[in-house]
C-alpha cells in the first residue's frame, strides 16, 4: 500500500492559521506525526487558505525542512504545481488532474520533466462520473495519455473520485467496480488511489466507514489512499488486507514487518 | 518484429553479508568471503547486478562419523579424526571456499563432547586453515546453547557464520553474534512464514538484519525440495521487492541431506537400473545442489569433492559470460 498523509491541508483550521500566520511549527509537527505513523508520501494542500503561489512553496519548504517523505502537490492551478515542484527534493505526486486532454497535455510534460508520479481523477469538464463505465473510460483516458507522453505504469495513479456514501450511497459500489476494471487496463496495472475520507462525510460512523471501504476496494485492486494516516487500526486493516491477499509474506509480526520494510 | 523487453526492475536488493576477518579486521584469515548483494534473480545478468557468486562450504566433522558412506569415506578417513587436517584438506586438495564445521560429536544422543571439545575443534579448524568458518551446532538446542559460546569465544573477532537460531531459540546466539562479531543462521523447519518471524524475532533483540542468512531447511528429494524452492523462490521475490525480512542470502545444507537419502548411496546391485553408485551419489550430490543454486542459494555445504568440482564448474560457467 501507498498511504499519503492528508492531514496538511488548509482545510484544518490549525493549517490554515499556520498558512496566514506563517507558523512553521504546526506544519513541521504534522509532517512528523504523519510520517512517524506510516505515511509514505504527505499531501500538502493550501484549500482556501491562501491563494498565493508563494504560500504554496513555503509549506512544501516546511514539510521538506523536517522529514525526507516525499510529498503529493495538491493543487488544481498548474501555475502552482509548477513553480512548487521545482523545490521538492524527493519526486513528488501531482495531485491531480481531470482527464480533460488540454489539462492532460499541459501537465503531463511537467510530471515527466521532474520524474514525478500523476494522479488523475476520472471525471471531466463534464462533471462527476455517474457510473461504472464512465470512470473506466475517464480513467483509460488518462492512463494511455499519459503512458503515451512519458510517464511509466508506476508514476500513473487512477482516481476514480469518492463520493459521500450519505448522500450518493450508489456510487460507491460503482467506486469498488471501477477499480476492480482498472486493474485490467495494463500489465503491471498502474496505481489506483481513492481519497477515502470523502466517502464518510458527514457520516456518524465515520472511522468504520473508512476502514470497511478501503478494504473493500484494495480486494478490488486499489493499492493507495490519501487518508488519515494516524488511524492505525486504518493501516493495520489495510495491511492485513494485503496479507489476506497474499501480497506479502505473512509472519506473526506481520504488521511490524511491513513497518519495518517501508520505513526509510 | 520487436521483442518486448521483459526486464524486471526490483527495488530492494539482496543484503550482503561478509564472512570472515583478515588481521587488519581483528581476525586471522587469510580472506573474506561477501555473499548476496544480489539486484535480481539467480544468474539474470542481464537484468541487474550480482556483485558476488555463490560460493562452496565443505563440511568438517568435530569426530570421524560412524555413518558417512563408503563414497565419502574413501576421501575423508585419512583426516577426520582431526578437524585441522580434515579441512586443510578440504581447501589444499578440494578448493573449498569456506569450511563448515559441524559439531555433531556433541550431541548427547551421540558422543555428547563437552563444549571445551567443541571449543577446542573450532581452534583447530582455525589454526589449519585461513578461509573463513562456519560453525554449526548439534541440532540439539540446549546443548548448543552450552557449546556455541564456548565457540563463540574461541573465535572471536573472526566473524564466523554461527547457526543455527531458530524461532524459539534465538536469544542465547544473537547475544553472542553481538558480542564476538559473528553472523548468524536463521533455520526455519520448510516454512516461509517463520523464515521470516525469526528475523524479525532476531531484528528485534539488536541483531543486524545485515548479519543474517537464511536457511530455509534443504531437501533432496522429491516434495522436500519442490517446498523448499518454491520458499526460497517466493522469498527472494518478496526481498528483491521490498521485504526487509526477507532480504537476506540463502544458505543451502545439501551434503547432509543427499547422503542420507538411498538414492544416492545405493549400490547397484541393490537396485538393478540406478546405475553405478560411485558415480550416482555425486552426481546426486551435485544437480541438487545446482538445483539450489537456480533457487537463490548463495552458500552451498557439500561433501563430496567430484560433486565440488562439479558445482565450481557450473557456477564458474553461469558467472563468466565467455
Amino acid at each position: 500500500m501507498i498511504f499519503i498523509g492528508e492531514r496538511i491541508n488548509g482545510g484544518f483550521k490549525d493549517i490554515k492559521r499556520a498558512i496566514q500566520e506563517r507558523d512553521k511549527s504546526i506544519i513541521q509537527h504534522w509532517a512528523k506525526i504523519q510520517t512517524e505513523a506510516g505515511a509514505d508520501y504527505l499531501d500538502v494542500n493550501m484549500g482556501a487558505a491562501s491563494n498565493k503561489v508563494d504560500d504554496f512553496i513555503w509549506m512544501v519548504e516546511t514539510v521538506q525542512e523536517t522529514v525526507e517523505t516525499p510529498v503529493s502537490l495538491d493543487s488544481n492551478k498548474l501555475a502552482f504545481i509548477e513553480s512548487a515542484i521545482k523545490v521538492c527534493k524527493h519526486p513528488p505526486i501531482i495531485n491531480s488532474t481531470t482527464a480533460d486532454k488540454e489539462k492532460l497535455d499541459q501537465i503531463i510534460p511537467v510530471a515527466v520533466e521532474h520524474n514525478a508520479s500523476l494522479i488523475g481523477l476520472c471525471m471531466d469538464k463534464k462533471g462527476a462520473p455517474q457510473d461504472v463505465n464512465q470512470r473506466v473510460e475517464l480513467g483509460a483516458t488518462i492512463f494511455s495519455e499519459a503512458i503515451d507522453k512519458g510517464l511509466s505504469a508506476d508514476q500513473v495513479f487512477l482516481d476514480p473520485v469518492t463520493m459521500p456514501l450519505k448522500f450518493l450511497q450508489p456510487q460507491a459500489y460503482n467506486l469498488i467496480e471501477a477499480v476492480r476494471q482498472f486493474t485490467l487496463l495494463s500489465s503491471p496495472p498502474p496505481h489506483i488511489i481513492v481519497g477515502l475520507s470523502n466517502i464518510s462525510s458527514k457520516a456518524r460512523e465515520m472511522k468504520l466507514i473508512n476502514r470497511v471501504f478501503l478494504i473493500m476496494c484494495i480486494e478490488a485492486g486499489l493499492d493507495a489512499t490519501i487518508c488519515d494516516v494516524t488511524d492505525e487500526e486504518l493501516l493495520n486493516s489495510a495491511i492485513t488486507t494485503e496479507i489476506i491477499l497474499n501480497k506479502h509474506i505473512y509472519s506473526d509480526s506481520y504488521i511490524k514487518a511491513y513497518r519495518e520494510s517501508r520505513r526509510k | 518484429m520487436n521483442i518486448p523487453d521483459v526486464k524486471q526492475s526490483w527495488p530492494n536488493p539482496i543484503n550482503e553479508v561478509t564472512i570472515g576477518a583478515t588481521k587488519e579486521e581483528g581476525g586471522t584469515r587469510s580472506n573474506t568471503i561477501t555473499i548476496g548483494g544480489t539486484g535480481t534473480l539467480p544468474f539474470l545478468s542481464f537484468e541487474g547486478r550480482s556483485p558476488h557468486h555463490p560460493v562452496i562450504a565443505m563440511e568438517v566433522w568435530d569426530f570421524a562419523p560412524a555413518d558417512w558412506p563408503e563414497e565419502l569415506e574413501k576421501y575423508f578417513s585419512d583426516v577426520w579424526d582431526d578437524p585441522g587436517k580434515w579441512a586443510k584438506k578440504c581447501v589444499d586438495e578440494f578448493n573449498a571456499d569456506l569450511i563448515c564445521l559441524r559439531l555433531q560429536g556433541c550431541d548427547p544422543d551421540g558422543e555428547n563432547k563437552s563444549s571445551d571439545e567443541a571449543g577446542e575443534a573450532v581452534k583447530r579448524v582455525l589454526e589449519s586453515v585461513t578461509v573463513p568458518l562456519i560453525i554449526w551446532g548439534c541440532g540439539n538446542k540446549e546443548k548448543d546453547n552450552e557449546i556455541l559460546p564456548v565457540c563463540s569465544q574461541t573465535a572471536a573477532g573472526e566473524k564466523c557464520l554461527l547457526g543455527t537460531i531458530t524461532e524459539d531459540n534465538y536469544k542465547t546466539l544473537v547475544a553472542l553474534c553481538k558480542a564476538d562479531k559473528h553472523k548468524l543462521i536463521a533455520e526455519s523447519p520448510v516454512d516461509i512464514n517463520i523464515a521470516k518471524q525469526v528475523n524479525i524475532l532476531a531484528a528485534d533483540i539488536g541483531l543486524a538484519p545485515e548479519d543474517i542468512v537464511i536457511y530455509p531447511s534443504t531437501g533432496s528429494l522429491g516434495y522436500g525440495i519442490e517446498y523448499v524452492y518454491s520458499i526460497m523462490e517466493r522469498g527472494r521475490i518478496a526481498g528483491l521487492s521490498g521485504d526487509k525480512m526477507w532480504a537476506m542470502p540463502l544458505l543451502a545444507d545439501i551434503g547432509k541431506e543427499v547422503w542420507k537419502v538411498k538414492e544416492a548411496v545405493v549400490a547397484e546391485e541393490e537396485v538393478p537400473g540406478w546405475g553405478n553408485h560411485v558415480q550416482r551419489g555425486p552426481l546426486w550430490e551435485a544437480i541438487t545442489a545446482l538445483v539450489y543454486l537456480q533457487a537463490g542459494s548463495d552458500i552451498i555445504i557439500m561433501r563430496h569433492p567430484k560433486a565440488v568440482e562439479e558445482l565450481k564448474k557450473y557456477i564458474h560457467s553461469l558467472t563468466n559470460k565467455n
